[in-house]
């Protein structure tokens, strides 16, 4: 919302803040000002100026030379604008004037003619968007008087940020009633600037009627009482239409809106004075002439304001006259019924229609309008009346013309103003200090409050109409009297506190550990958005904003996936990221929510260590990642041997990516089912340049039943030394080396305390079928210094079950 | 030979051999010093102990006592006089300047880092951290939160729909609902958690983002607890300067509703280009729950009030660590992810 400071001003004379303190104060009553523009000191060089005489450029057929007097000596100015005439008054910019934007004027010779000066359009003044001509401004001027001054805009522009809740702040009295002194009883409206007439046409009488009436032969009805509830029309013949004096064109440019004409203007003039929007038809051009509130017919389209023609539909409010819709209601007028200079007879409107109505209808129109704004808000349920009679006084002010006496408000069902009570302990108890009831009405009667009764205990309000839209429990006044108070009143006291009843969550403690165990391993933490294309998703978005995020992932993978060929398309080779996040599948039914899980996943690709100019470092391989697993398994609790080879194929486990056959890892649960799976990434399943390194990747479904941390248990350090075995078996390629660890730990008895292979070949000496691996066996006795034949003759008793199990001999 | 003549010698040669040791400038300098002095075949000192024989039984332990004395002190010079020769003189083979063999660093992201230095205060005044569901009803998102369903933010264009009344949630609002359905006041909570919105990714909007929020409900609980917690909070998070305003502001679901700004962390309140020239940058938003919110989960709004805020980590980490674009947080480019190791 922009309010015009001067504006404020003249509707608040108490206000005696500077712009600045002005919007300090209005955040503090919750309505923080984006933007304090000075629209006078941009404009400081120009001035007011006369263009006494205009003839023909004689070297260009666009161009005139205007005679101009800017209050010194006469000047000639060329001039490229088709609206130059004689005896008008311009805004003029003389040589070394700056113009806002910084562009500084020079006397210039244009096509073998010199120019001293520039005579300036809207545009050109950055207060208006209008270039198709210069700017002419209407009213009696002294040549070479500033010309912000003397159109009234040395003013200064506050944009504000007005909160849903608060429509009565969409208008300058609505902004004067905050800041005046005294609230309401601070405000006045001025008396129309070079008129005799009163600042309210108080001699119209506006005749209430239920259903139907009529004014100056116009008959008014209201046959959709749910979307207009009330209707006020009046007559007004034998306008002039044509400009603005320059104070009303101004003050609408100060607050960015575009003139239009004198009585277009007016009604603008009175939307943003009161808050209340206003149309004027051109009442020759209503069929009947009668008007109606109705619902749209099937298939009616209407021409509007902006030249687009609009179909509309049944549950739209229309303004109609006997034929068809003149105006989609509250939101925007027809072309057909516009008044423009040929108008001679006016039929003002002014009404209040349904914020429901209004919103659905300029959503589905996708239109956006100041009358739509507000009445999508809620207007002043009080202020119809008065805003017509000021709507009037202004055109008759600036586009003359007389007003049939009678009026017509048609009201089908008047409402009452709602009265809402307010306990000054409850305000205490809530605010967290104490209120009494004269500091409570001290407050709130100089907003529109009216106190009706007090109680003991309780003060009852009547609201004002612009306040029954946000205001209908005992929290809204009770929120009113913390906003007038001041929320930088209130004390920061902390005081003590009772601890809550809700638990802690337990999958959010262990995400913390899995976090520190995966930074610590060097990965870096990625977050994606869950959203995935139709072939990485189940659950399908209604309206998504692209194709590539129709779905809501299924696993993780995929979307880090993305995002390791992102950083190759930025030829990034090294990778380490992981996620934890939430998946999603299709519920029992889709009338039930999604089935969520919370997921961990990394990719590796690129070398295992940063490369150094010591040697070559290796590309991360299968035995990183199976470390990567072996710490996450320990980490959740899933004990020893938990990681196990898969078979690459779909196998249940939470599926994420095509993994390359044959290297391919389980993470297997506590109840044998996989948790997990982890492998390198298939090369169809990842767009990678030739110079990528193998993609390995993982995935985790977490569970808040893992998260509980192994206690560490101690265990008595060796007092007598070990002594170590090395055996190097031949084993066949069918069985793998857990099996043959597995065998040798069985049989190594209670002496031997570890087995580690260390070493696996193949080649000469290997027979073809086979691998030899080497393994260490360490034997210790807790209580005493092994013999050497102790150890040997456990060696002896492995190789045999080794043989006898397993068929597998030691490698001569 | 006399006592006195060998003790005499054996001063002598203490001096002589100390100089010598001193003067030794090179281990191969020293070594022959040793040898000359304490060499097993040729050296001074093992001539002199040689000759102890000669010397009566009485005489015998006063003068061997005296050379023991005197092949420490040789000694320990000697040893002394290696260490130093040995650290200055040692031949430097490698170039140290080259670059160290470095391991991958990892790295919790930026808006991590953020949501648990938030929590961590938090707990620290007595919250608990829960969780709810990415994907709602409309009812949590919106009807239990006082926020009717033709509300511009239930919009189809606003909110991502699943369904007919299944959506993402906006906010992690929800929480409060589901919190207060399932447990009885006194409640002190903060949850963490993504939140949906229809709105395409620019400079300073994503589609998925995160949200903190945080709900106080027992008895006796009012807007000074409120102003007390946050502001707390906020100089905690921001450095005990920072000064902290409330605002009146709107939300649906709290009433009186507050928006929190803290000074500038960029400019410290001077005005800048980060906080538009005001000085202040808003953090989030509070408010005491509106009964109506009570209300629709089975709570005495007579008997209970509670506090509640929400505020977006992403956008504190921008501010905190000069993040000119939120996509960048999202778009998980290795070299920004590192620069938070």
């Amino acid at each position: 919302m922009n309010i015009s400071y001067k504006w404020l001003k003249e509707l608040a004379p108490g206000i005696t803040d500077s712009p600045e303190r002005a919007a300090e104060r209005l955040a503090m009553y919750g309505a923080p000002v984006d933007a304090i523009v000075p629209l006078g000191a941009a404009l400081r060089d120009i001035v007011v100026a006369r263009v006494e005489a205009v003839r023909p450029h004689p070297g260009a057929d666009r161009l005139s030379l205007c005679e101009v007097n800017a209050g010194g000596e006469r000047l000639q100015v060329v001039c490229g604008a088709p609206n130059v005439r004689a005896g008008a008054y311009y805004p003029f910019a003389p040589v070394g004037a700056e113009l806002p934007g910084g562009v500084r004027i020079r006397k210039a010779k244009i096509r073998g003619e010199f120019s001293e000066g520039m005579l300036c359009s809207e545009r050109e003044l950055g207060i208006g968007r209008d270039h198709t001509g210069i700017l002419e401004l209407h009213g009696a001027f002294t040549p070479g008087e500033p010309f912000a001054s003397a159109v009234g805009l040395d003013d200064v522009r506050l944009e504000i940020d007005v909160t849903a809740n608060r429509p009565d702040l969409l208008s300058h009295w609505g902004v004067a009633r905050e800041l005046a002194p005294g609230g309401e009883a601070g405000l006045r409206l001025p008396a129309v600037p070079g008129s005799a007439v009163p600042p309210l046409l108080e001699e119209v009488r506006f005749r209430r009627v239920a259903r139907e009436g009529q004014t100056g032969g116009v008959a008014v009805a209201i046959e959709d009482p749910r979307g207009c509830p009330r209707y006020l029309g009046a007559v007004i013949r034998g306008v002039k239409v044509g400009p603005s004096p320059e104070w009303l064109a101004s003050r609408l440019r100060a607050v960015g809106l575009r003139p239009v004409n004198n009585v277009v203007d007016a009604t603008n003039y009175v939307l943003y004075e009161l808050g209340q929007p206003l149309h004027a038809f051109d009442l020759d051009r209503l069929a009947g002439p009668r008007i109606a509130a109705r619902l749209a017919a099937p298939g009616e389209t209407i021409v509007t304001l902006d030249g687009e023609r609009r179909t509309l539909y049944e549950d739209m409010v229309v303004i109609a006259d006997a034929e068809r819709p003149v105006a989609i209601a509250g939101v925007m007028g027809g072309e057909d019924t516009e008044v423009t200079e040929a108008t001679r007879n006016v039929f003002l409107e002014c009404a209040l229609f349904d914020s429901r109505a209004i919103r659905r209808t300029r959503r589905a129109l996708g239109m956006h309008t100041d009358a739509s704004d507000r009445f999508e808000r809620g207007v002043d349920l009080e202020g119809p009346e008065r805003a017509a009679r000021r709507a009037l006084a202004l055109i008759l002010a600036v586009a003359g013309g007389t007003v049939e006496p009678e009026a017509v408000d048609v009201y089908p069902e008047p409402r009452e103003l709602p009265v809402v009570g307010i306990r000054p302990q409850r305000a205490s108890l809530v605010l967290g200090q104490p209120f009494d009831a004269a500091t409570i009405t001290g407050y709130l009667e100089p907003l529109g409050y009216t106190r009706v009764s007090e109680s003991a205990d309780e003060i009852r309000f009547r609201v004002p109409g612009h306040r029954v839209h946000d205001t209908t429990r005992e929290i809204d006044l009770i929120e009113e009297v913390a906003r007038r108070h001041g929320y930088d009143v209130f004390p920061a006291e902390l005081k003590a506190f009772r601890l809550g009843t809700v638990p802690e969550d337990p999958l959010a403690l262990l995400e913390d550990r899995l976090r520190t165990l995966l930074v610590g391993r060097g990965l870096l933490e990625a977050r994606t958005a869950a959203f995935a294309p139709e072939d990485e998703g189940d659950v399908a978005l209604l309206l998504p904003l692209s194709a590539a995020e129709s779905r809501l992932r299924r696993a993780l993978v995929p979307g880090l996936l993305h995002r390791v060929e992102h950083n190759f398309s930025r030829g990034v080779k090294h990778i380490r990221l992981f996620e934890i996040g939430t998946v999603f599948a299709p519920g029992p039914t889709p009338q039930d929510l999604p089935v969520e899980a919370t997921h961990l996943a990394g990719v590796l690709t690129g070398a295992r260590t940063p490369p150094h100019w010591s040697g070559e470092s290796a590309a991360f391989d299968v035995w990183d990642l199976k470390a990567l697993l072996m710490d996450l398994a320990a980490a959740l609790g899933l004990g020893d041997g938990a990681v196990q080879p898969g078979a690459g194929a779909e196998d249940g486990a939470p599926a994420s990516a095509a993994y390359v056959p044959g290297l391919t890892f389980h993470l297997m649960g506590p109840d044998g089912q996989p948790v997990g799976r982890g492998g390198r990434v298939a090369p169809h399943a990842i767009d990678a340049p030739a110079w990528a390194d193998p993609v390995w990747a993982f995935e985790v479904r977490l569970d808040p039943a893992m998260s509980q941390p192994t206690m560490p248990r101690f265990r008595a350090l060796p007092a007598f030394p070990a002594t170590e075995r090395d055996v190097a078996l031949l084993v066949p390629d069918g069985v793998p080396a857990a099996r043959v660890e597995a065998v040798v730990r069985a049989a190594g008895g209670p002496l031997l305390e570890d087995v580690r292979a260390f070493d696996v070949f193949r080649g000469r000496a290997v027979p073809a079928g086979f691998r030899s691996i080497a393994f260490r066996l360490r034997f210790r006795a807790p209580d005493r210094t092994l013999r050497d034949d102790e150890a040997d003759g456990a060696t002896e008793r492995v190789l045999r079950r080794l043989k006898d199990e397993l068929g597998i001999e030691r490698r001569s | 030979m006399s006592e006195i003549d060998l003790v005499r010698d054996l001063e002598r040669m203490e001096a002589e051999a100390l100089e010598a040791i001193r003067n030794a400038s090179s281990l191969a300098a020293l070594e022959e010093a040793r040898i000359a002095w304490l060499g097993r075949r040729e050296g001074r000192l093992t001539a002199i102990l040689r000759r102890l024989g000669e010397l009566s039984p009485e005489e015998r332990p006063r003068v061997g006592a005296a050379a023991n004395r005197v092949k420490t002190a040789i000694s320990e010079l000697l040893e002394a006089r290696a260490a130093e020769l040995s650290s200055t003189q040692e031949v430097v083979t490698e170039d140290l300047t080259l670059p160290a063999r470095s391991t991958w660093v990892g790295a919790r992201h930026p808006v991590t880092l953020i949501i648990d230095e938030i929590c961590s205060i938090f707990r620290s005044m007595g919250f608990v951290r829960v969780r709810g569901p990415e994907a709602e009803t409309d009812w949590y998102n919106f009807t239990a939160l006082n926020t009717p369903l033709d509300h511009p933010a239930a919009d189809m264009h606003d909110t991502f729909y699943l369904a007919d009344g299944i959506l993402l949630r906006s906010h992690t609002s929800p929480v409060q609902v589901r919190t207060m359905q399932a447990y009885r006041p006194p409640i002190r909570i903060i949850a963490p958690g993504m939140c949906y919105r229809r709105d395409p990714f620019d400079p300073s909007h994503a589609p998925a983002f995160e949200q903190i929020e945080g709900l106080v409900v027992d008895e006796g609980i009012s807007f000074v607890d409120l102003k007390a917690t946050l502001t707390e909070f906020a100089r905690r998070l921001f450095g005990p300067r920072t000064a902290v305003r409330f605002r009146p502001s709107f939300f649906p679901f709290t009433e009186p509703s507050a928006e929190v700004d803290v000074s500038c962390t960029i400019c410290g309140g001077q005005g800048c280009p980060t906080c538009k020239g005001t000085g202040w940058l808003e953090i989030m938003g509070a408010g005491m729950v509106d009964p109506a919110v009570f209300e629709s989960v089975g709570y005495d709004p007579e008997r209970y009030t509670g506090w509640a805020f929400g505020m977006g980590p992403a956008r504190i980490a921008m501010l905190r660590y000069g993040i000119p674009d939120i996509r960048l947080l999202y778009e998980s480019d290795v070299r920004f992810l590192e620069q938070f190791a």
